[in-house]
């Protein structure tokens, strides 16, 4: 349809785009096996020694299971309100549903520090601020729409006439959501549960807001060490959240490709 | 979606499966107001998102006295207006580059195969696989003074260009970041155009561009303008890309609230600029809506 010309230019300019998407992704990896205590480019030498820091060292190993214990608690609590709250919004059938649905999303789109100055406005108020209380409250309120779109996503391709049927031959309305909707909507619920807990583990504007000394998570540590020095353990800490992201997502593309073929 | 049962009015008295009518009484009730499954996830937002974006708007208003001080305060200084103006063309720039990298890259997702678009959206989700905070320290590390962009441009028999505490530097990292909110609306609707159009208007005698310009691009729009809507609405409120890779001639509004609050402990100053960012976010929202309905509309008619 086009000349051939257009088409290397095009080629070309794409892969451009891809390597500015990707390249500080990949930056990352060899910085993080640098000798020297710099961030310059290219790494000099070879070393362990910021994986060894960040695994031996209290402040990154305590910021890093504080943030899988809230990112944890976030994902549990996000699914069960959003999934609930899809689950309602699915079946409202007013112009309400709409009003509502756009409501709940809405803290995708309030700028982050606004939110963050009011949320430790009314933490230091009411003593949450530095609490693992209030760092789950906050992350699943803003978890709760990545749930929501989520399973709503996989109940806009639900039958309801499945229900229907299975209360037509005589199951209660709990067996029917356990046997007939719930397995039906596990992947987009498992999709939620996974965004929820990503948008846990790696917010950082709340958390600069509502840390404290004694309960800092991953990226207020992360944020912290890059301002005060150029400690190279970062980059450790990004390579590792890299490959076990690579491997959970490997590994759910493996289990969801093999649940359709069966 | 065929059936209708669930409708609060109707669901009292609508005839009932038959296992449902000998279940508990309350099941149905429950059943016929769903919105009460939504209730906990709208009170939690209210108390954590409601009730602290009043507590910041009541401050702006009242602290330390009564009245429309902090917003004078605020449009009477020269160094906030200025913020207030940057943050805007930032935003705007970054929307620029965003569309016009992601319009060809969303265009080549549609016209390549199987495999080859499976890589392209890898590309696209590959950065989401790292935490933005280690995404924007590998941007410091690509855009200092030694770094790699800088080194290439040095092969390349150039002089050194200043990208780090700089204007520029912010808007590519800021612009990576947000590409992705770009790309995927884009690819959604470009993935839906008809290309028999486009052939039918060659066949016609349209020269390519001009079947390009009068085809492809009208329906391809509505798919620019959700994304461009979405990326100007998050650039607005960028925080740590600008304060990790920008200068003090970078500083957008969200940095200058955190500093009234967080160091000057000015909450009502601190408050006022929120609310003005918050304001502008969602005066932009409700313009950009029914344009993006309407668009929508016409490129599901044609």
């Amino acid at each position: 349809m086009r000349q051939a010309p257009f088409r290397i230019l095009l080629g070309l300019f794409c892969l451009l785009v891809a390597v500015w998407l990707v390249m500080p992704t990949l930056v990352i990896i060899p910085m993080s096996f640098n000798e020297k205590k710099s961030l310059a480019f290219p790494p000099s030498g070879f070393s362990w020694q910021w994986y060894e820091n960040f695994f031996t060292n209290p402040d990154w190993l305590s910021s890093f299971f504080n943030s899988l214990r809230v990112a944890g608690l976030v994902a549990v609590a996000a699914t069960l309100i959003g999934t609930l709250a899809s689950l309602g919004l699915s079946r409202m059938k007013h112009s309400g549903a709409g009003l509502l649905r756009a409501i709940l999303i809405t803290p995708m789109i309030v700028p982050g520090v606004v939110l963050a100055i009011g949320i430790y406005a009314v933490y230091l108020d009411y003593q949450l601020v530095g609490t693992t209380t209030g760092f789950v409250i906050a992350h699943t309120m803003l978890a709760i729409p990545f749930v929501i779109i989520a399973v709503s996503a996989s109940l806009e391709v639900f039958d309801v006439r499945l229900e229907t049927a299975a209360a037509s031959l005589g199951a209660d309305r709990f067996t029917t959501f356990r046997t007939v909707t719930l397995p039906l909507i596990a992947p987009g619920i498992l999709s939620g549960l996974l965004f929820a807990f990503v948008t846990s583990f790696d917010e950082i504007i709340v958390a600069l807001f509502i840390t404290s000394p004694y309960l800092k998570t991953l990226p207020v540590q992360i944020f912290t060490s890059i301002t005060r020095d150029a400690d190279p353990t970062v980059t450790a800490v990004g390579t590792i959240i890299f490959i076990a992201t690579t491997l959970i997502i490997s590994a759910g593309l493996i289990i969801s490709s093999k649940s359709t073929r069966s | 979606m065929s059936q209708t049962s669930h409708t609060p009015a109707a669901g009292g008295d609508h005839p009932r499966p038959a296992g449902a009518v000998q279940g508990p009484q309350r099941r149905p009730r429950l059943a016929a107001y769903p919105s009460l499954l939504a209730m906990p996830a709208l009170a939690l937002l209210i108390a954590a998102m409601g009730y602290p974006l009043l507590t910041v708007t009541l401050r702006s208003f009242s602290d330390p006295a009564w009245g429309l001080q902090n917003y004078f305060w605020f449009f009477s200084t020269p160094v906030n207006v200025t913020v207030l103006w940057r943050t805007f063309s930032i935003a705007a720039w970054v929307t620029i580059v965003c569309v016009i990298a992601a319009y060809p890259y969303a265009y080549l997702m549609t016209a390549v195969g199987p495999r080859m678009r499976l890589v392209l959206i890898l590309c696209v989700l590959v950065p989401f696989w790292v935490s933005g905070v280690v995404r924007t320290l590998a941007w410091v590390i690509l855009l200092q003074d030694s770094g790699i962009i800088n080194s290439v441009i040095r092969l390349l028999g150039f002089d050194g260009v200043k990208l780090i505490r700089t204007q520029t530097g912010v808007v590519i990292g800021m612009a990576q970041v947000l590409l992705p909110f770009m790309i995927l609306p884009l690819y959604s609707v470009m993935r839906g155009i008809d290309l028999r159009l486009v052939q039918a208007a060659r066949s016609l005698g349209a020269r390519p561009a001009r079947a390009f310009l009068q085809i492809y691009l009208p329906l391809s729009l509505p798919g620019v303008f959700a994304g461009a809507i979405i990326v100007f609405i998050l650039s607005l409120g960028f925080y740590i890309t600008p304060a990790l890779l920008g200068g003090p001639r970078s500083t957008m509004l969200s940095t200058l609230v955190q500093s009234q609050v967080l160091s000057l402990l000015n909450w009502g100053r601190g408050g006022a600029m929120g609310v003005v960012l918050l304001v502008a976010t969602f005066v932009l929202l409700a313009l950009a809506a029914p344009l993006m309905r309407q668009r929508h509309k016409q490129a599901s008619r044609s």
